[in-house]
């Protein structure tokens, strides 16, 4: 069984067409990676699947609820709100709000006790930590994150694909997980898919995408990613 | 933010504080006045009519007897009161106007935005004037006439605030929450923009103070048995030339009452525009050296900022000809600051100071801006912000040359397309003539180093050249910078946060911790030979290709510190798994270390040994 599905999804603005005729599935308590350079359409893949933007062919078809973390934790958090307000405001009716937000805070490693700091108050990985539990607080069955660690420091990244991948397997949630860093979509991905101008080009397992690509793309990607034990030759 | 700049901060300016008392002083006397003088401003003396000021009464009388000073003090309540309630009609209704667009459906939110976009054409006192005469005239009909001239400025300025704040993330992370749009609006979006709309309100205030004192005069505000200064004011002006004053009273209330609200209204808004300000700080102590210098020498450099900031604090270190040297660290680490003060551009009020800061051996604040501009180019992050965007590629290449080595137009624009070409960018003399915004990122990157090359330089400085860009554009980039130091003998000094980018291309690396170098060590011993516990986690804690998928990413707990949180010790100790007591109480210096390797670390090879 899936949890997202896009089906033939196509988006347009105008005459430029961001998507185009994108199928993708992430199955159930999987994390598919999305890679591609900027441009790709691949934020906009994502949007459609919360409903920021309509496809305009095709459709995206979701188990369950569907949420999102975004690129960046200084401007997706309500500067003048608290944080434990931000997380009880996607929680269901009728929930008990405060040890909701306090389990939410500890599943994410925060002191619970904070829930009245204002984001200000916080780092950029504690940040992306309470934007994590935000995603969280609506119970979903899928999560979106839309290069949640690129506004990151290099020191804090880690903390943050850490939680990520255990939140993931303990939560069995399925998982789309958006990138133009290919170690990090290594790191955390069992599938990958490469989107270049709108469409994907390449998917597979994530292990035989990235071992053994078969799109010329995928190959050109791979090849530029810095690696640490080859120096860049100068023609 | 400091913590100290509140909403209080307004009334630590002269001119804040005064129009506060003032405004204190105003509401007092709307208050009180008439409760202690509304007799005496009733009282009707028939002996006593149309008297020119005396010492019993300060303004004299008018001509029914009546005092007319006091009738000032006791009009301050009805002139306030119908300002203010003027004001709270008008903004009200702005706001309402100004935001109900993004709660209504698109067909019904364009029609108010345009009626509002329609409406701000109008000055607001021939808007008023105009619904005077609708509203008829009378109190009544003057408080509506200036609400509604205030009205539309307001409900644009709503408009506009709301729209700047609705693009940003935490409002698209809400509505994937399931935040309903009026929610949205009231939760979201108006506490967001509340302090400007509060600095405009007071300011609009003021104007309808004023505004509405106008009515009275002409007769079209509040009528008799009512009064209020701009009726006093009417009234006096009858004989003004007899006794002037009668007239000059209100007048000078009305003028008083307008500039406390309009300059408390600016202390407030500029207090909001510039929350950050402080002290300046003395100078580091200067320490003698005598080491050897290179193409760019650099002691013991400082950077400061206004309230004890010191982002760069002691860094030291020597480029030589030819050189590719990495500077790696985070955000708030020091590593632009550093670049920017040696090639001159900290700007007021940050202040460098510097044992040495020599290029080509000469003190770089005293080498002339020619010799600066052609052997030294700079490389920023943005190449987007770095071009002006009305004028052409080439254009802008060219004035490099014709500012700094005299070329003439012609001349100075073929250089520019040899440059281009230089950094292989395909068709360049089609391509020099384009602007900015027709190029692609990777080529305005590429163009902004081709300026760089206008002159001869010897030392190129690239602060995150490749962040912005796409891996295979990086690649493409890094390579240019690599071949341009091979062709030209340049020295490149690059900036990073990707220790990776920096092992692939640099010869030496130097590790920038809080304001500090802490590691300098050659690229080819950084992953088998690095010391500091800083650059051994770091080099842990990046995932690259060949990570373990299946082992948790080490982690660094905690994280950098702002500069402003720097504080004894090595600011590294509390994320340190060695850090002892030692460590949290002195900052170790850069020592050297072995042949080209020095570490500022306390710890012994040994100790060190443990965690790498």
């Amino acid at each position: 069984m899936s949890e997202l599905d896009f089906r033939n999804v196509t988006v347009r603005f105008g005459h430029h067409t961001a998507v185009d005729d994108v199928s993708l599935t992430v199955p159930a308590g999987q994390v598919v990676g999305l890679v591609g350079e900027s441009g790709s359409g691949k934020s906009t893949l994502a949007a459609t699947a919360v409903g920021l933007v309509k496809p305009t062919e095709g459709e995206v078809r979701a188990d369950g609820k569907v949420q999102m973390v975004f690129q960046d934790p200084y401007s997706s958090l309500d500067p003048r709100m608290s944080i434990g307000n931000s997380i009880a405001e996607a929680m269901p009716r009728g929930t008990n709000k405060k040890a909701e937000v306090a389990r939410l805070l500890e599943l994410v490693n925060l002191d619970p006790g904070r829930a009245s700091s204002l984001p200000a108050r916080l780092s950029g990985g504690q940040r992306q930590r309470v934007a994590l539990a935000r995603a969280l607080a609506g119970d979903p069955r899928v999560v979106i994150a839309d290069e949640i660690t690129s506004a990151l420091d290099v020191s804090v990244q880690g903390a943050v694909l850490n939680l990520v991948r255990d939140l993931q397997r303990q939560l069995g949630l399925s998982m789309l997980f958006i990138s133009h860093n290919l170690a990090v979509v290594r790191y955390v991905s069992d599938r990958v898919a490469v989107m270049k101008t709108g469409r994907i080009v390449e998917e597979g397992p994530a292990a035989q995408v990235l071992a053994d690509p078969r799109h010329e793309y995928t190959r050109e990607l791979l090849a530029a990613a810095p690696r640490r034990h080859t120096r860049l030759e100068v023609s | 933010m400091r913590p100290t700049t509140g909403r209080l901060a307004v009334l630590r300016s002269p001119v804040g504080a005064s129009s506060a008392v003032l405004l204190v002083v105003l509401v007092a006397l709307a208050v009180f006045a008439p409760i202690l003088w509304g007799d005496r401003a009733a009282a009707i003396d028939t002996d006593s009519l149309q008297q020119g000021p005396s010492a019993d009464h300060l303004l004299g009388t008018d001509q029914l007897g009546r005092d007319i000073f006091y009738r000032v003090l006791v009009a301050t309540r009805l002139t306030i009161g119908l300002a203010l309630l003027a004001t709270v009609i008008g903004v009200v209704t702005g706001l309402v106007l100004g935001s109900i667009p993004s709660v209504l459906p698109r067909w019904a939110a364009r029609i108010v935005t345009s009626a509002v976009n329609i409406a701000v054409a109008f000055p607001g006192l021939l808007l008023a004037l105009f619904f005077a005469v609708i509203f008829g005239t009378g109190t009544i009909g003057a408080v509506l006439a200036i609400a509604f001239a205030i009205t539309p400025s307001f409900a644009r300025l709503t408009q506009t605030l709301t729209a700047s704040v609705s693009g940003r993330d935490f409002i698209a992370a809400a509505r994937v929450c399931g935040v309903g749009r009026f929610r949205l609006l009231t939760r979201h979006v108006l506490p967001n923009i509340a302090e400007p709309l509060v600095i405009n309100a007071t300011l609009a205030a003021g104007s309808a103070l004023t505004a509405f004192a106008g009515l009275s005069f002409l007769g079209i505000g509040v009528q008799a048995p009512s009064y209020d200064w701009g009726r006093l004011l009417g009234e006096g002006l009858n004989r003004i030339y007899i006794t002037p004053a009668p007239a000059l009273g209100p007048a000078v209330a009305v003028v008083l009452a307008g500039l406390a609200f309009n300059l408390f209204g600016e202390a407030a808004a500029s207090v909001h525009r510039n929350q950050q300000r402080g002290k300046a700080t003395a100078p580091h102590e200067p320490v003698e050296d005598r080491s050897e210098g290179g193409l760019l020498t650099v002691r013991n450099l400082h950077v400061t900022f206004p309230g004890g900031i010191r982002p760069v604090r002691g860094v030291s270190f020597t480029v030589h000809n030819g050189e590719m040297i990495g500077v790696v660290g985070e955000s708030g680490s020091g590593k632009s600051l550093t670049a920017l003060a040696v090639s001159r551009l900290i700007e007021h009020p940050g202040r460098v100071t510097a044992d040495r800061l020599e290029f080509n051996g000469k003190p770089v604040q005293k080498t002339q801006d020619r010799e600066l501009g052609t052997q030294l180019a700079m490389v920023f992050q943005d190449p987007t912000t770095s071009f002006n965007p009305t004028r052409r590629i080439g254009g802008q290449l060219a004035e490099v040359s014709e500012v700094h080595q005299g070329l003439r137009r012609r001349a100075a624009l073929g250089k520019a397309v040899d440059r281009l070409e230089a950094v292989r960018i395909p068709e360049p003399e089609r391509r020099a003539k384009q602007y900015p915004h027709e190029f692609s990122g990777g080529m305005r990157q590429r163009a902004m180093i081709a300026m760089g090359l206008m002159g001869e330089p010897q030392l190129v400085i690239a602060d995150e050249p490749t962040t912005a860009l796409d891996v295979t554009v990086q690649r493409e980039v890094l390579k240019l910078l690599a071949r341009i130091r091979k062709d030209r003998d340049a020295a490149v000094l690059l900036i990073s946060h990707d220790i990776t980018v920096v092992a692939q291309t640099c010869d030496r690396v130097l590790v920038m911790y809080a304001g500090r170098i802490v590691e300098e060590l050659p690229t080819d011993e950084l992953f088998t030979a690095a010391r500091h516990p800083y650059t051994t986690a770091l080099l842990k804690a990046v995932p690259d290709l060949d990570t373990d998928r299946d082992a948790p990413l080490a982690v660094i707990p905690g994280r950098p510190p702002e500069p402003g949180e720097i504080r004894q010790g090595c600011p590294f100790a509390p994320r340190c798994p060695l850090a002892d007591d030692q460590c949290r109480t002195q900052e170790p210096e850069l020592e050297t270390f072995g042949e080209n390797h020095r570490v500022a670390c306390w710890k012994s090879e040994s100790e060190l040994a443990g965690v790498r």
